[in-house]
């Protein structure tokens, strides 16, 4: 189904508003379930995209599908669609912040949150990590970019420079090895 | 400490947006380590406050890059730093969206996606910790870290919930 102008904005906006700590879970009841403007297929393929292409995972993925239906305008509508919202309110809470920073106690409920939400990232890194295939290689490549970046505190852009193509060479190679081992059948 | 002009902001936010492989939580370390650790534009303090916020208002992960803005330089600041990071990701989103299809079989578009998972999720990981070991300056806090951590790991609630008991702790005065 091709959503118009005004469904493009109202459809990211409504997502943009929908979920704390991230959107994507929301984001794809309403693509899919919701307005099916995507079937659950489309779905993860351009998940894919917004994913392994680097930026906000959200805005990718909402800069494609409007694409998809009126070009760069729809791209436009749909980023801003999903931005306005949260850009508005976030910005109010960080005025409001601005005004009571004094407050020990607000110091103590934010302390609280942010802490919280510190375990939601870890949270989140475990999930993806549990996903991930179980190869030395890939492994290896998240050891180094964990240490590299919390430990060592290296640049991110020297990094991914360089382990970027050691680890998509190694993502070539496990693909290849398993293409050997299907033609193969069962190996000892 | 001097500020950076808004062009310079928008120029070094707009390299983020090409570097977020993983998206703008993957992004956290380089941000600290720029801000914080190298210009000293903030301190880990306010940087941790601006993540808080950023967690409790609704919306993509992305505006906590707003807040850092915000912070910076104020409306504009918010304003050219959330740009900077989303214009050049959504550019090259919106050229390789028209050819992404046609390499559905592609081993190459297979190994750029395998091979840059495990770097993603050594990036969150890396966010996770630094905002951690950031957060939990009591052993209260960093209880509340680990808590919120394995319960949002083994249950599919919804978030907030975990935030908002951690406001009500801090609210009671517990976590000081």
């Amino acid at each position: 189904m091709r959503p118009t102008h005004s469904e493009l904005f109202l459809g990211f906006f409504k997502i943009g508003l929908s979920g704390f700590g991230g959107v994507l879970p929301h984001a794809r009841r309403l693509l899919v379930d919701d307005r099916r403007w995507l079937t659950d297929r489309q779905f993860t393929e351009l998940l894919g995209l917004g994913q392994t292409l680097p930026g906000p995972n959200v805005l990718n993925m909402a800069v494609v599908i409007g694409a998809r239906g009126h070009g760069w305008r729809g791209s436009v509508l749909a980023g801003l669609g999903l931005m306005a919202a949260p850009l508005v309110i976030v910005l109010t809470l960080a005025s409001l912040y601005g005004r009571f920073a004094h407050s020990a106690r607000l110091a103590q409920v934010l302390a609280g949150v942010a802490a919280a939400a510190a375990g939601l990232v870890l949270a989140t890194g475990g999930r993806l990590a549990t996903k991930l295939d179980r190869d030395v290689g890939s492994l290896l490549m998240v050891l180094t970019s964990f240490l590299a970046v919390f430990w060592l505190r290296l640049p991110l852009l020297g990094m991914l420079v360089v382990l970027a193509p050691v680890s998509i060479g190694l993502g070539w190679h496990s693909l290849r090895r398993e293409r050997l081992a299907g033609q193969d059948g069962e190996r000892p | 400490m001097t500020t950076p002009s808004l062009t310079a902001l928008f120029l070094r936010f707009s390299l983020f947006s090409l570097m977020a492989v993983g998206g703008a939580t993957a992004l956290i370390p380089e941000m600290h380590r720029q801000v914080v650790d190298l210009h000293g534009w903030m301190s880990t303090a306010d940087f941790t406050a601006l993540f808080a916020i950023a967690q409790a208002a609704p919306g993509p992960n992305v505006i906590f890059v707003s807040l850092i803005g915000w912070k910076l330089a104020g409306i504009p600041g918010a304003l050219v730093c959330t740009l900077g990071m989303c214009l050049p990701a959504a550019v090259l989103a919106f050229a390789v969206g028209r050819i992404w299809d046609r390499f559905q079989h592609s081993p190459w578009r297979k190994a750029i996606e395998r091979g840059l998972a495990p770097l993603t999720i050594g990036l969150v990981l890396g966010s996770g910790c630094l905002l951690a070991r950031a957060t939990s300056t009591h052993w209260q806090l960093g209880l509340v870290a680990a808590a919120s951590a394995g319960l949002s790991f083994r249950s599919s609630q919804n978030p907030l919930w975990w935030l908002t008991g951690a406001a009500l702790l801090g609210a009671l005065g517990l976590l000081a």
